[in-house]
């Protein structure tokens, strides 16, 4: 049995395919590992009763790519008939009638849904405490936090629940707890995977993209799950799909690091292995550059109007009418109102109210318009900078997991976890979080997984992953939490 | 920026913010009870403060975006150069009635039931 759950996902299906493993007893032990979480990583796991039979899986293909591989899935993807709350109050119990467009593809190549993962509510928040369900633990160091949105995800992988799991990333929510956790995450393009049936945050931002434990798994699952849907006209795919990484070296590759980076804020562990990083990237053969991208300090600011503003929009539809929640009161605006304060969460609260006073009437200029032409510039040092390097490179977050409470009475500070991760979201390019080393936090305590970051050109996912597969190779990062921490 | 009192914050790098500043809220609390109206929102009376202190702050860092020249930039409202994405119109059954209704709070005769809108109304 432990074997099996040592496997890759890659390994698995080439053995599932060989009739070297039984699917069923794959499937069988990891369902067992999701039942026994510990981590409070899932919001949903199947009973035996409610366990989709093969019969029910649409793809159930014995040549899928993803043949027998059952996955996590972030409760922000809508899966028929098995709960999808967001991480909300305000859609316990909520069962969709479809299923999104990337858990089908999932389905479609193979694999099945393992469990629902916990997550900051409507993906708002860097540490997964703003889950109205309880915080994630963080395998590592359970008084600590996983980092999030995503951070269900990202701890079932990291703690041996899952073999992979998929995620969304808007301002760095895949590649954040990612490296937090010890694991990769990747942000695809925007438009590389569809988000038909994604409870929407900020739907200029909204990425799907797979959590996993290397490189090659995670271009395995965004293999099944790019192209374009006719269900989310903003979907185009990937030409010509997206193989497994094979790259040995790094000769001939130039790997930017932004010159606006900046010492201050920074832990100084995460420094020292971003440093160790660069060296390894010499070593295999790459170029390390100066990049730069005068406007990315601003990305924060920019991000924190943009995303509130349009989620203000997209979280209107919670209004107690068709589904969710609903507190009784004598008329409609009433009940409007009851039903959402009782329904949203703090930080849900806090943006919606960020986004609609940046949207009214006599701000709007000034923070939305302002916001809107700081992407524009942003995306632009990104298209300069790509002119003379083939990546931009930075820690994926600016220091280690911290401890649980540390930033949930500062939300500025929480948001400014996101200093690295949000430009590249602004500018809708692909980027990568692969463990890069341990480092203490601080002021002292254990050593914890930091992860360094690899962006590139729009579409480019199968340089960028050829790429963070050779430099994977390079830095052989085996450590795992111990059991128990 | 009509209406608006623009702070300008110091630039900062993550973890070298400075202590909250002694300066005049961005947004002050009847703008704050203001926008929870826009949003369908009711705040606790204790909550309407903190509100105020915690969005001040938020929006003294959003800010110094007012300070670049973006004169003549063009916004981006979306990253992915798309127009006018075609489809033929084919019309298609949509999710089963019931289906859909079954999901709501209070469904009735195939519909959403809500508070009657006039019951304020004189």
């Amino acid at each position: 049995m432990t074997e099996l759950l040592e496997l890759t996902v890659a390994d698995a299906a080439e053995q599932i395919r060989a009739g070297e493993v039984e699917r069923g007893d794959y499937a069988e032990a990891w369902h067992e590992r999701a039942a026994a979480d510990d981590l409070n990583a899932y919001l949903w796991t199947p009973d035996d009763g409610s366990r989709m039979s093969d019969d029910e899986q649409p793809g159930n293909d014995t040549a899928g790519t993803l043949n027998g591989i059952p996955i996590a899935i972030k409760d922000l993807f809508c899966t028929k008939s098995v709960p999808t709350t967001a991480g909300s109050r305000i859609l316990e119990g909520h069962r969709p009638v479809y299923t999104s467009t990337a858990v089908r593809r999932l389905q479609a190549a193979g694999a099945s849904v393992l469990g629902k993962t916990n997550m900051d509510e409507f993906a708002m928040g860097s540490s997964n405490e703003n889950s109205a369900y309880g915080p994630v633990l963080n395998p590592w160091d359970r008084r600590r936090v996983p980092g999030g949105s995503s951070g269900g995800s990202a701890a079932a992988v990291a703690g041996g629940l899952a073999p992979a799991a998929i995620g969304t990333d808007t301002g760095g929510s895949i590649r954040q707890p990612a490296a937090l956790c010890g694991i990769v995450g990747l942000k695809p393009t925007y438009g590389a995977i569809s988000r038909y049936g994604m409870v929407a945050f900020a739907s200029s931002l909204d990425q799907c993209g797979p959590l996993a434990r290397d490189v090659t798994d995670a271009a395995l699952l965004l293999g099944a799950m790019q192209g374009p849907d006719p269900c989310d006209s903003t979907s185009i795919g990937i030409e010509g799909g997206v193989a497994a990484p094979s790259r040995a070296d790094l000769a001939g590759l130039r790997f930017g690091v932004p010159k606006e980076l900046g010492e201050d804020g920074m832990e100084a562990g995460v420094r020292q292995v971003f440093e160790q990083t660069l060296e390894r990237i010499r070593d295999l053969g790459g170029e390390v550059a100066e990049a730069t991208l005068p406007h990315a300090g601003h990305g924060i600011s920019a991000y924190y109007v943009l995303a509130p503003a349009e989620a203000s929009a997209n979280l209107a539809r919670y209004d107690g009418v068709r589904y969710g929640l609903r507190h009784d009161a004598g008329d409609l605006i009433e009940m409007y109102e009851t039903t959402r304060s009782a329904g949203f969460g703090a930080e849900v609260k806090r943006r919606i109210m960020l986004g609609t006073y940046a949207l009214s009437s006599g701000y709007y200029e000034a923070y939305y318009g302002q916001a809107q032409k700081v992407r524009t510039k942003i995306a632009g040092d990104f298209r300069t900078a790509f002119e003379s390097v083939d990546f931009v490179v930075t820690p994926t977050s600016p220091s280690v997991a911290f401890e649980l409470g540390a930033k949930t009475d500062d939300p500025l500070a929480m948001y400014l976890n996101d200093f690295f991760t949000v430009p590249m979201s602004l500018a809708g390019i692909p980027a990568i979080s692969i463990p890069a080393g341990l480092a203490p936090p601080d002021g002292g305590g254990p050593e914890l997984p930091v992860g360094f970051q690899i962006a590139a050109p729009a579409f480019g996912e199968a340089k960028l992953l050829d790429a963070a597969f050779a430099l994977e190779q390079g830095i052989g990062f085996d450590a795992r939490p111990a059991e128990g921490s | 920026m009509p209406g608006g009192t623009l702070v300008q914050a110091p630039c900062a790098a993550p973890g070298s913010r400075p202590a909250a500043p002694n300066i005049r809220r961005v947004i002050d609390r009847e703008q704050v009870l203001h926008v929870a109206r826009l949003s369908r929102l009711r705040l606790a009376e204790q909550d309407v403060e903190k509100m105020a202190g915690e969005l001040s702050g938020i929006l003294e860092h959003v800010d110094r975006i007012g300070e670049l020249d973006l004169d003549g930039v063009e916004p981006t409202s979306h990253v992915v150069d798309l127009e006018n994405v075609m489809r033929p119109d084919e019309p298609r059954p949509s999710w089963p009635r019931e289906q859909v209704v079954a999901q709501a709070p209070d469904p009735e005769e195939g519909a959403f039931r809500v508070p009657s809108p006039q019951a304020d109304a004189p």
